[in-house]
């Protein structure tokens, strides 16, 4: 079995559109939520979401976006950000070795805007050569692939918002067992309110829509739901003997990926579920529970998920927890992007010597005691991390990694 | 609309739809080999001259047949003398 190096990272956030600014919030607890006046018009229940400022499309040519949803121009910027940051120029990639495995779960934006030509104009001629693409959930890796033109993997992966960390943790299980050399593996997710709607009628997001900033509250006792957000997330993956060979700078180690699901409810998950796959990437790793020093919980703020994933965290680590954050304080939740994007953010973190704290965080209830929450942003950065994430249905995803 | 007019709109459709320069627009230029345009931009182009010109594209042995810049200017300036 192969080692896997991270060797690039690049992120789209609501929290910055580069590594330098999304640290910075990160570390001094800037969010990235905000009010949008359409929802409340539309007749949501919550008016909360993540918003992507600044972000330059002029990246792409016209002609290249067509077929491309917004999320798959921010994972396009993420990837160009994660291939420099690498050191990974064209004539590295353009090969059978190199792979794209990205998670999304939806492009309902396309999908809408294709049925609304189609009535507007009569025919289906009318809707235009850019929509079957941008309407597919596989939307992402397949415009990246003729963008970057690698030529070894290339699919996307769903599995709700689990997905962006079982991409990355399938693709480091493909350079483990010798099938790529690298893969250049994220998620992505959309942040329109057209694809937020059911979800907000389900009654799960935060209505503290007085105090957005204080609104998405992970583990406290006064959490009221999540925040949706999205953006793009991209992490680089090679082989850890070729990195070195190369001469890379090398971020950290993709040392475990457990996964796992629960086979019981839709959207309650499991007492035990996330725990099996929290397991298996450490039994993966080689590491003890006792040697993981920082855990980015997949926490989204909703009263009965954190108090599961509380559970589960316990069921590994007793009553010694490692230091615990939830940094959908400030990002919200990212949905299918939200698993890589947490490996972004924690390598973020090793790499500008910091942990971030668990914002909004003041007291625990009784399903959520005995974490070792992260009160305030700590001076030293994580040396070895588990990252969790978990999705409607009960598919759950555990990352280790190690930072030297 | 005079010819010259007809196809200086058919022209400048085209440059903003494709993102062309319009010193590369010369009639004999060939769609895909000079001009970059692949078999899903036809799609396009036909909504494009349909929105220019207010009238509908049936002809859809014509549009494949089509080359060169010339070639969509003569098939414009003919449905338009069918029309008047």
């Amino acid at each position: 079995m192969h080692r896997v190096a991270i060797t690039g990272i690049g992120i789209v956030s609501c929290l910055g559109n580069d590594l330098k600014s999304v640290g910075t919030a990160l570390r001094e607890g800037r969010s990235g939520i905000v009010v949008d006046p359409e929802r409340i018009e539309l007749g949501f229940r919550s008016p909360l979401t993540g918003l992507i400022k600044d972000f330059d499309h002029s990246i792409l040519s016209r002609k290249q976006r067509k077929s491309m949803p917004e999320f798959a121009v921010w994972a396009y910027a993420s990837a160009c950000d994660a291939l420099e940051l690498a050191g990974l120029a064209e004539d590295r990639i353009q090969n059978e070795q190199t792979g794209l495995i990205y998670g999304c779960d939806s492009s309902c934006l396309a999908a809408i805007e294709q049925v609304d030509a189609l009535l507007q104009r009569g025919e289906t001629k009318g809707i235009g050569s850019g929509q079957i693409f941008r309407s597919m959930t596989s939307t992402v890796t397949m415009n990246l692939n003729t963008l970057f033109k690698t030529r070894g993997a290339c699919w996307t992966l769903s599995s709700a918002c689990s997905s962006g960390g079982h991409a990355v943790g399938q693709a480091a299980d493909l350079i483990r067992m010798g099938r790529q050399e690298r893969v250049i593996c994220g998620g992505a997710q959309e942040i329109n309110w057209q694809s937020m709607c059911s979800f907000d009628g389900l009654g799960a997001f935060s209505v503290r829509a007085d105090d957005p900033v204080a609104a998405c509250r992970p583990f406290d006792a006064d959490r009221d739901g999540l925040v949706p957000s999205g953006g793009a997330a991209t992490v680089i993956l090679e082989r850890y003997d070729l990195a070195e060979q190369r001469g890379a700078t090398i971020l950290g180690e993709l040392r475990g990926y457990g996964f796992s699901s629960d086979g019981a409810q839709l959207s309650v998950p499991s007492k035990d579920g996330l725990s099996r796959a929290m397991q298996s990437a450490l039994q993966q790793s080689g590491l003890a529970a006792t040697e993981i020093d920082y855990l980015c919980a997949h926490a989204t703020a909703t009263p009965a998920g954190d108090a599961a994933e509380a559970n589960n965290i316990s069921r590994i680590f007793g009553a010694e927890t490692p230091g615990i954050s939830a940094l959908k304080a400030l990002t919200g939740h990212e949905l299918w992007m939200s698993g890589a994007a947490q490996v972004v953010y924690t390598t973020i973190m090793a790499q500008q010597g910091f942990t971030a704290a668990s914002f909004n965080f003041s007291k625990p209830d009784e399903g959520t005691t005995g974490l070792n929450i992260i009160r305030e942003t700590l001076p030293n950065p994580p040396k070895r991390a588990m990252c969790n994430s978990a999705g409607f249905g009960g598919t759950n995803s555990s990352l280790v990694i190690s930072f030297s | 609309m005079t010819e010259a007019e007809v196809i200086e709109l058919i022209d400048s459709s085209l440059a903003e739809e494709f993102e062309l320069e319009r010193t590369d627009m010369t009639p004999e230029a060939n769609l895909y080999d000079d001009l970059g345009l692949d078999s899903l931009d036809t799609v396009d182009m036909v909504i494009v001259l349909e929105g220019a010109f207010d009238f509908k594209i049936r002809e859809e042995e014509a549009i494949r047949a089509i080359r060169t810049l010339d070639d969509i200017h003569r098939f414009v300036l003919s449905k338009i003398e069918q029309h008047s």
